[in-house]
């Protein structure tokens, strides 16, 4: 009993009174910065709405352009990767540290194959030279609009693997500490403020999924 | 409580720890942290001075002959970026807000010291960058960024100001979720949400403004910057990309960053004047709920900075009726401020005498807020001095007066000492007169016509513009002087006591200045705020 309330003041910041209050904190925090983030996809979301109903033909040839396999590969590595990054948070809550500290590992795994996919992804489509701005010389003749589709695109994706390498650092950092056992019953706000934050990120690709790589299709 | 004047307190905040810089630099001590804003504010404050002061001497001749057009266009660029971001958005949450949340709601500390600390550093970090782009030569498109001229034509350091301004933002989108979250969850025993402070609701209020709409010019700015640097973007026309794209997203930030500036105004006014009066404030929940009302509707007004852009002339119909709606609430406030003076007995001491300054300045810049919504006078009014005296004098008029006031009246409490209260009251008074000095004939002038940002004019326009020009070397006065002697007052100020102005609030029950953890035992509220007894 003492020993387990010694950790507990050990970890609690001077500024709370109690550990709940400073979870409660902790996981406020982290919704109030996910509200931010969604704002600040938001503007490229609101840009994407905008011009696609100026030139719906260019993005839906910009869209076509798009790597399907790859992009639904991704989708599904991150929407696994949230659900182990749930589990983890489970666990831990029920004093399971070290499996959590195994599913940490296998989140920031996938989120890392999610960066590798998506370079390839880059990487062929700056061999087809669909870069605006560094080689965007695209085959056929597209509509020149169909450049800011690309625009869009690279901002997008580049501001989201941005915030997965991100939270694959946060995730290894939590991934290391809970395979030591630094977390408890009582205290495991860092890794559900981190499994928040990686929600997050998987969120705005379920955004990003259909707005770049199904809705083309359609048409 | 005031047994504790007598009682052997805890070391207080300035003296405890190791002495030197290196301490305060490594501070997680909020009230610390509000004095290192504090620093970085006033440097940057005269900074945007300097520029100004430039500006005014420039307009004093019709030929415009001090400078060039183009060193013109980047002293009043200079103005506006340091003035709007690095002073007025942190001026108050940033200063007293950080000092005096924690100390109101009776916590030890905000909730999270160390984010408070790292966006300190950001705001440093964001000042270097534009000052960077400054001694680089300087930037020309205005604080506004305006595409296209900030992404195709402009050949100065943009995206050395933009980057600077990105920064910064997340220094107060930082300070924002802190504020939020310590209001929600540090509460005292029995402080619940209607026994705060007017001063705590309208942080509540700015840093919800702060959390939502900074991201969005972090975003438009990171675009103005890859379209630079790039060649390419969606607010190209080129392409077939649109400008005004850009201007929705800009102002749908910067017209709730004006409520940024103004609500902590507000709620420092809303200390002062109960305070001066010895009253509850008249109406308190109909002042808590107004403020939250502004921070509300205040994301729902930007098209009115774009009446003659080009939007449609049905958002603007619609732009104009929720700009008259927002007016609604801060006259609730107007009005709530002088029902509590009324038939009161005042004590004019200095900080009153600016909330007072404050409340007249802001009706006139907010009555002149009503002129430009109205689509058919804006259409005249629009890009004149008319706009430029309109928001000076709800940010200068408003904000600063405010700012100065609530440095005045808390100085005791954060430093321990009390300013003289003579050179006060005379600053006080010349900055009001300085200032109607400066800023009145620029409603005429632009009521006259005369559009903003030139640095060369016609003839008859001069008088009211050396008018102008000599109330700035005024208003210069009288921010120079609480510089001089505040400063005299920290080695030679009287001691202040606990409490020297028998006010209410938890902040004034703890020594001056308050010890690291701000009370030596936790408080416990049982009363609503403002219970003065006459």
């Amino acid at each position: 009993m003492s020993e387990a309330s010694a950790t507990l003041v050990a970890h609690r910041a001077a500024q709370f009174d109690d550990a709940a209050q400073q979870r409660e904190s902790s996981v406020l925090g982290m919704w109030l910065f996910i509200a931010t983030e969604v704002l600040f996809f938001g503007v490229l979301f609101a840009g994407y709405t905008f011009s696609r109903v100026r030139f719906p033909q260019a993005f839906a040839d910009g869209g076509a352009r798009t790597d399907l396999l790859l992009g639904s590969i991704e989708t599904g590595i991150l929407l696994l990767s949230s659900c182990l990054a749930a589990l983890a948070v489970r666990d831990v809550r029920f004093g399971a540290c070290r499996a959590a500290g195994r599913l940490l590992w296998g989140t920031a795994m996938l989120g890392v194959a999610f960066l590798v996919l998506h370079g390839v992804e880059y990487h062929a489509e700056y061999g087809e030279a669909l870069v605006p701005g560094i080689r965007y010389h695209p085959s056929g003749h597209p509509q020149p609009a169909m450049m800011i589709f690309f625009c869009l695109y690279y901002a997008i994706t580049g501001f989201h693997s941005l915030h997965v390498a991100i939270g694959v650092a946060l995730l290894s950092r939590m991934a290391r500490e809970a395979s030591r056992g630094a977390f408890s019953a009582d205290y495991f706000a860092p890794v559900e403020v981190t499994a928040l934050y990686w929600h997050l990120v998987d969120i705005v690709w379920i955004f990003v999924y259909p707005l770049v790589y199904l809705v083309g299709r359609s048409t | 409580m005031n047994s504790s004047d007598r009682a052997p307190h805890p070391e207080n905040y300035l003296t405890a720890g190791e002495p030197g810089l290196w301490s305060w630099l490594r501070t997680h001590d909020h009230k610390r942290i509000g004095i290192l804003y504090a620093v970085g504010i006033t440097f940057f404050f005269f900074l945007g001075g300097i520029a100004a002061t430039l500006i005014r001497l420039n307009l004093v001749t019709p030929a415009g002959t001090l400078m060039s057009a183009e060193t013109y266009n980047k002293a009043f660029t200079l103005h506006g970026v340091v003035m709007v971001w690095f002073f007025l958005i942190p001026s108050i949450p940033a200063t007293l807000g950080n000092f005096l949340l924690p100390l109101m709601i009776g916590a030890r500390d905000v909730a999270f010291p160390r984010l408070n600390l790292f966006s300190w550093y950001l705001y440093v970090g964001g000042g270097l960058f534009t000052i960077g782009a400054l001694l680089l030569g300087g930037v020309d498109t205005g604080w506004t960024f305006y595409t296209p001229f900030s992404t195709m034509f402009s050949n100065t350091h943009v995206v050395l100001a933009v980057v600077g301004v990105f920064v910064v933002g997340f220094s107060s989108i930082l300070t924002g979720i802190n504020f939020i979250v310590t209001v929600h969850t540090m509460r005292a025993v029995g402080m619940h949400w209607f026994r705060l402070p007017l001063f705590v609701w309208a942080l509540y209020a700015t840093s919800l403004v702060m959390v939502l709409a900074t991201p969005v010019l972090a975003m438009t700015l990171s675009l103005i910057a890859l379209e630079r640097l790039l060649g390419v973007g969606i607010f190209d026309p080129a392409l077939g990309g649109d400008p005004l794209l850009f201007q929705h997203f800009f102002w749908f930030y910067s017209h709730p960053a004006v409520y940024i500036m103004i609500l902590p105004a507000m709620g420092v006014v809303s200390e002062l004047i109960t305070c001066g009066v010895r009253r509850q404030i008249f109406g308190y929940r109909f002042m808590a709920w107004s403020m939250m009302a502004i921070a509300v509707i205040g994301f729902m007004v930007w098209g009115h900075h774009m009446f003659v852009a080009g939007q449609s002339m049905y958002a603007g119909i619609v732009f104009s009726i929720l700009s008259f709606v927002v007016a609604v609430p801060s006259a609730i406030k107007v009005f709530n401020w002088v029902a509590t003076l009324y038939k009161g007995t005042i004590d004019f001491h200095a900080p009153m005498l600016y909330a007072l300054g404050f409340v007249g300045l802001f009706m006139l810049g907010g009555l002149t807020g009503l002129f430009l919504a109205a689509t058919a006078l804006d259409v005249n009014l629009t890009d004149t001095y008319f706009v430029v005296a309109h928001f000076h004098y709800i940010m200068v008029g408003g904000s600063v007066m405010a700012y100065l006031g609530g440095i005045h009246f808390w100085w005791p409490k954060i430093t321990g000492r009390l300013y003289p209260e003579g050179p006060a009251r005379f600053a006080a008074i010349l900055m009001f007169f300085g200032f109607n000095f400066t800023f009145f004939p620029q409603y005429l002038l632009g009521y006259l016509g005369m559009p903003r940002r030139y640095h060369a004019y016609p003839e008859p326009f001069q008088w009211l513009n050396v008018l102008s020009s000599a109330g700035a070397s005024i208003l210069a006065v009288s921010y120079l002087m609480p510089l001089c002697y505040l400063g005299w007052s920290l080695w030679r100020g009287a001691p202040a006591g606990t409490n020297p102005w028998r006010a209410t609030g938890l902040e004034w029950t703890t020594p001056s200045p308050p010890p690291v953890h701000n009370f030596p035992l936790p408080p416990v509220v049982n009363e609503g705020p403002y219970r003065y007894r006459p």
